[in-house]
């Protein structure tokens, strides 16, 4: 009786019950893939130059992450634990070669400027680290808003990223001549090399990571 | 110097606890024992105090630097003046003069920007100012191009400055040289401004003044990685009335700086001469692989008679003032050995090997930098092993 009454509680948790909304808005700060977990830094480095490109990869590992951890978790049940490592890789590669084929069809150039990074999504921590850690244990509504967050998560770290190298660095927005419309080049200023070269995005990356330890002053460690 | 005591002992109230300006006692503290002898003392336990604390180290550099800094600014105008062929005309004071002028802005940017942000980091962690930007804010200008944009050079000043030294918990505990780290910062941001041939002399021209012509403001060192020969010769280097980065031109002016290190004890002769040694190595270890070089430039580079090569470029200028640096070089003594060796290895190596950075020896120091504690910790677990052998031999 006890477990039906149980049951019944769960069945009836709002769809964005306070719990929930968790899910989605702890990865954005307190928990973040790249800033906390320091998780999926390759790819944070490698395709930040241009805003696009960093779009179109936040997009693509948001799709992979939020039907992938559905689809994981739909299966929970029935993997077997020996194996489900190989079970989540052969999901992420079904979902991924569909993206690479999107991306193919329809933005070729895009899928040419992220080249190889379409297909190392699959060897994206985040996702892997999702899957074991949440869509493998709970249902899927919640794993996919866990799915979503985290991919929030990285996507907004990526997009902060991409902004600062191509305004500082290329001197546009999405292509975009931001500094030569407002005429920062009259008054001397010139590009900045640095920005387009990977260390930099480190070091963007580690400034970002900075501001946020300073103004979340949980996430500082003791010792 | 009575005015200045009773200055600061006036202002003193404002900036001590409960005065209006308390926030900004670091400020007070800095300049205050930048002028007097702190009159604190140590508080507990015997220690043994040397007058010589960190402000006197540092500005004993600063003086070392003052060489390279006088005869920068002569040959910023001498170079000036030759590329417009009018140096049979102008005098001495001339040249100095109009050197002053391009080199005394860079100066002052440099440790307006640097200063700056120093004091403003102690204000808000609440510590008292270190005077490690006293050399930095010197050295910065001294390895810049003339023709540097001074915004260029503030940004790559606050670079340094924050990134390189600042987030690793300011002076003392930086991993990189913060000069050289400014100097990397707007040679891969700006490299049309920090490379090439057009950079290193002030050719800006007043009405009716024209170049000389077939003129050519290239480094010996560019010269020698594009072409593999250079129209310099080897004496010229040596006096420095060559192209370059403001302070690293002259060798003899640097010797004098490094003279009045190593006298002072404040370098490390044991970096200096192996550093030298290391350079020596490779240069001839080039001169006895030359002729199987795999292009002719790359040939005609190698073969450069490995002490010709101790005068190029900004060797010495770093060797003497940036290698040494006691907080980014190893610790150990027998780690200062290897750093040295390798920082001068590495930098011929560099330069002769990669064409696209002439500047071998900023490259060198920087990655020594990074490897000096992996130096230390293997001079140290040496050390340890070796100890702990002969424990076991005696208990035996």
């Amino acid at each position: 009786m006890a477990e039906v009454l149980e049951k019944k509680k769960e069945k009836k948790e709002a769809l964005f019950s306070k719990k929930n909304r968790l899910l989605i808005s702890d990865p954005l700060n307190d928990s973040n893939p790249i800033t906390v977990q320091v998780l999926g830094i390759c790819s944070a480095l490698a395709i930040t130059v241009k805003l696009y490109p960093a779009l179109v990869m936040s997009i693509s590992v948001l799709f992979v992450l939020g039907a992938g951890n559905v689809i994981i978790s739909l299966m929970r049940n029935i993997i077997p634990n020996r194996i489900r490592i190989i079970v989540q890789l052969v999901v992420v590669a079904a979902l991924v070669i569909l993206v690479d084929q999107v991306l193919k069809a329809f933005a070729y150039d895009v899928s040419k400027e992220l080249s190889v990074f379409v297909g190392l999504i699959i060897t994206n921590c985040i996702i892997m680290g999702r899957f074991e850690a949440f869509a493998l244990a709970n249902g899927p509504w919640k794993s996919f808003l866990d799915g979503l967050g985290n991919a929030f998560g990285y996507a907004w770290i990526l997009l902060a990223v991409a902004f600062f190298r191509e305004l500082l660095g290329s001197g546009t927005l999405f292509g975009y001549p931001v500094f030569e419309k407002l005429g920062v080049y009259n008054t001397g200023y010139v590009n900045n090399g640095f920005m387009l070269l990977p260390p930099m995005a480190l070091i963007t990356v580690g400034i970002i990571i900075w501001v946020q330890r300073s103004r979340n002053t949980k996430l500082i460690e003791e010792n | 110097m009575k005015i200045f005591k009773n200055l600061l002992e006036s202002v003193k109230p404002h900036f001590e606890e409960g005065g209006k300006l308390e926030k900004l006692y670091p400020v007070y503290d800095g300049m205050a024992t930048f002028l007097f002898v702190p009159g604190h003392t140590t508080h507990s336990g015997a220690h043994i105090r040397d007058g010589i604390d960190l402000k006197r180290t540092m500005i004993t550099v600063v003086f070392a630097l003052i060489p390279a800094l006088l005869f920068g600014m002569w040959n910023v105008g001498y170079q000036h003046f030759l590329a417009l062929g009018m140096n049979e005309t102008v005098t001495f004071l001339d040249q100095i003069l109009f050197g002053a002028t391009k080199v005394v802005p860079m100066v002052v940017v440099s440790y307006a920007v640097g200063l700056g942000i120093e004091f403003g980091f102690c204000i808000i962690k609440k510590h008292s100012i270190e005077e490690g930007f006293l050399v930095s804010g010197m050295l910065i200008p001294l390895i810049m191009p003339v023709g540097i944009p001074l915004w260029m050079l503030a940004l790559s000043t606050a670079f340094a400055v924050i990134i390189g030294k600042e987030v690793f918990g300011g002076t003392g505990m930086n991993i990189l040289n913060p000069a050289l780290t400014a100097r990397a910062f707007a040679f891969f941001a700006y490299p049309a401004y920090m490379s090439g041939d057009k950079v290193w002399t002030d050719t800006s021209l007043e009405a009716g003044q024209t170049l000389v012509d077939g003129y050519s403001g290239a480094t010996a060192l560019g010269d020698l990685a594009v072409k593999g020969t250079t129209h310099l010769s080897p004496m010229e280097m040596f006096i420095g009335n060559i192209p370059g980065s403001i302070g690293e031109t002259s060798v003899v002016a640097i010797l004098i700086g490094a003279a009045l290190l190593l006298f002072t004890g404040i370098g490390s002769w044991r970096i200096m001469l192996s550093g030298l040694l290391g350079a020596i190595t490779m240069g001839l270890i080039f001169n006895a692989v030359a002729p199987y070089a795999i292009s002719p430039e790359q040939q005609a580079f190698m073969a450069v008679p490995f002490w010709e090569q101790l005068l190029l470029g900004g060797f010495a200028f770093g060797l003497v003032f940036m290698a040494t640096d006691p907080v980014s070089a190893a610790q150990t003594t027998r780690g200062k050995w290897i750093y040295g060796f390798l920082v001068g290895l590495l930098c011929i190596m560099i330069r002769v090997f990669n064409p696209a950075y002439p500047e071998g020896v900023m490259m060198a120091i920087l990655f020594m930098n990074v490897m000096a504690p992996l130096v230390d910790h293997y001079v140290i677990e040496a050390n340890i092993k070796k100890r702990k052998k002969r424990i076991q031999v005696k208990t035996a």
